[in-house]
């Protein structure tokens, strides 16, 4: 057992569990690639390729950039990351982007028998999506919009206060002298 | 770092076999032994640049905490999708013969297939509905779960034991398999076949090469998910805001950044993000399996419109024009031959309105997830049929349309199905003639089947025993 663990690197657990689950991987693959099998095969490794190698650094350099954008190095190159304004891209940018990455064959109108077998309009597809998009950025801005509002309005409230007081401070100590 | 096989140590060379070699051939192997360890070691020292380097990855929100949630979310669902994919694959009583089995070869992996039951008849309904919605619902989370393990993908070296390079091989099966899962399925009920071959293979055997590295991902990880998930309160994070969003401790996965960036979002908000994503999927698909007044909320999804108005104004899975049957088919000269018993019998539609009808509602569920609302069927009971022709105890019914060849121009039914009360061939819905794109003349309408197995523009039924 000890040899085993040395040589292996794990318990003879993990062992048994990963050569159950090749056999039956093996079982159901040898039925899976039945017709076909180059174009299966590069199905489901490229499933996984296009999303870790396109997808992703797609997404990701997508975010930098928007990241890059919002922080204003030049105004102020040594303020934080702009924390408070990118969110309010995100969110809508990505609720966006996650239906058009589920529904962009109907979106872009790929299926091209979709009428002849369904009876139904397939050109209203991207006209939702571009509506669903535009009242989600609207959504976004107004919610950007209320909340800095309030955000600014407090400061200058408070600034005002501050400010109100000093004035009264000086007044008084003025009058005192 | 890695261990170095120690040349001296009781693993590597038991007495015996150091005994039985001469003293310089023992030498010569440990120091090969000792050369190869040192190479590795450089290897390991040495990544190639980008993300293979630990600096690569900035995210402080990246650790086992955001993993394990999302880890959570997808055992649930994924493993309700699993279940939900073997029901639909029993619906279809692959068992009874070659018309209804898309996968004849399928071996002991039908090894749980039962007949599919006729009730409650909105059976199908609700467990296809919640394959594909939940499905689609869970994209955004299958897609955050990818995202926050990718540094593991990169790791370096790939693998340090025979172990982790198993481990890192059935990570392929998974992640190739969850994603090849996920995309034929979506294509599919967007009838966008490009995928190679039938949609039913692919589904069903990528599923089953998928689970095995599904249950032993979730049996090595269970108690570090669970350990992650204590690790951390749930209602603090969510009370913590992007300003006190911190990396956590850095954990043995490598998840956590060695160098973390100030936070953008908080965990709270990575999670809220993700969940709007699949609230957003939830809003713009359900309607198409609830119907009713929900069903334009349906704005992506294929079956969000209603084809019509009327009494024939329902989903149409597929059109008579396409799947070729014309009017001339089904014309004067239509007749329904029902075969099986002593002698074979042939009817004109006028024979069957003459008969004993009786109207019950029943909704159509398809495979893609979509679904009507229930329609007022109006019919003769297959079981009548079954009298008529002289197989009152039928086994089961061979169901043939006049469409020219296809998939499911003709489908079995199984006994049960053919004794419900409610299974008939219909003849109007909704107070009216069936159309022809509902299957005029005569259709089947069976409580709980799914949507293929109701064949429209039926021609022929061959009882048996």
């Amino acid at each position: 057992m000890r040899r085993l663990r040395h040589w292996y690197g794990a318990g003879p657990l993990n062992l048994l569990a990963l050569a159950a689950c090749f056999a039956l991987a093996g079982y159901a693959a040898t039925r899976l690639l039945t017709y076909e099998p180059a174009r299966v095969i590069v199905w489901f490794i490229g499933a996984a390729v296009v999303h870790d190698l396109v997808l992703f650094p797609l997404y990701s350099t997508a975010d930098t950039a928007v990241q890059a954008a919002a922080s204003h190095p030049r105004d102020n190159p040594k303020a934080e990351p702009a924390r408070p304004g990118i969110n309010y891209v995100r969110f809508p940018a990505f609720v966006s982007a996650v239906l058009f990455l589920v529904w962009f064959p109907l979106i872009l109108q790929r299926p091209d028998t979709y009428k002849a077998t369904t009876a139904l309009d397939p050109a209203r597809f991207m006209p939702h999506w571009l509506l669903i998009t535009a009242g989600l950025f609207a959504a976004s801005a107004l919610a950007y919009a209320v909340v800095h509002t309030h955000r600014r309005r407090s400061q200058t409230l408070r600034r005002r206060r501050r400010h109100g007081r000093t004035r009264v401070h000086l007044r008084r100590s003025g009058g005192e002298s | 770092m890695p261990e170095n096989p120690s040349p001296s140590g009781p693993d590597s060379s038991p007495a015996e076999e150091a005994e039985s070699r001469p003293g310089w051939l023992r030498r010569r192997a440990d120091a090969a032994t000792h050369r190869l360890a040192l190479a590795r070691d450089t290897v390991a020292r040495h990544p190639p640049p980008g993300p293979f380097r630990p600096g690569f990855w900035r995210s402080p929100i990246r650790g086992p905490w955001l993993t394990s949630v999302f880890g959570l979310i997808l055992l649930f669902g994924i493993t309700t999708l699993f279940v939900t994919g073997l029901l639909s694959y029993a619906a279809y009583n692959p068992r009874l013969g070659a018309v209804n089995d898309l996968t004849p070869d399928h071996g002991i992996l039908g090894f749980y297939l039962f007949t599919w039951p006729t009730r409650p008849y909105w059976l199908y309904r609700l467990t296809q509905g919640v394959h594909v919605t939940l499905g689609i619902a869970l994209v955004p989370v299958l897609l955050a779960k990818l995202w926050s393990v990718m540094p593991r993908l990169f790791v370096w070296p790939p693998a340090r034991t025979v172990a982790q390079a198993l481990e890192r091989l059935s990570l392929l099966l998974l992640v190739g398999g969850v994603i090849f899962e996920f995309v034929t399925g979506i294509f599919n009920i967007q009838l966008w076949y490009v995928f190679p071959g039938s949609f039913y293979r692919l589904h069903f055997y990528g599923a089953w090469v998928f689970i095995g590295a599904f249950v032993v991902h979730v049996g090595l990880k269970t108690p570090r998910m669970l350990a992650s998930l204590r690790s951390r309160r749930l209602r603090t994070e969510l009370r913590t805001g992007t300003s006190h969003t911190l990396a956590e401790p850095a954990d043995p996965d490598g998840l956590v950044a060695a160098e973390p960036a100030a936070a953008t979002v908080s965990r709270r908000g990575a999670v809220a993000l993700v969940g709007a994503g699949s609230l957003a999927l939830l809003a713009v698909t359900a309607g198409q399996s609830i119907g009713g007044v929900w069903r334009p909320t349906a704005l992506l999804a294929p079956r969000g419109q209603n084809p019509g108005s009327g009494p024939n104004g329902f989903q149409i899975n597929k059109t008579a024009a396409f799947v070729g049957v014309t009017p001339e088919l089904v014309g004067p000269a239509w007749r329904l031959t029902l075969s099986g018993g002593p002698a074979t019998m042939t009817l004109t539609r006028d024979d069957l309105l003459g008969l004993a009808t009786a109207t019950h509602a029943l909704p159509i569920a398809c495979v893609e997830g979509w679904s009507t609302d229930d329609q007022e069927w109006t019919g003769i009971p297959l079981r009548d049929l079954a009298a008529l022709a002289g197989a009152p105890d039928a086994g089961s019914v061979l169901v043939q349309s006049v469409q020219p060849a296809g998939p499911f121009a003709a489908a079995i039914l199984a006994r049960n199905q053919i004794r419900d009360p409610r299974s008939l061939l219909a003849l109007r819905v909704n107070g009216a003639d069936l159309s022809l794109d509902h299957g005029y003349p005569a259709r089947v309408i069976v409580p709980a089947a799914p949507g293929v197995l109701n064949t429209k523009w039926v021609g022929r039924l061959t009882f048996r025993t």
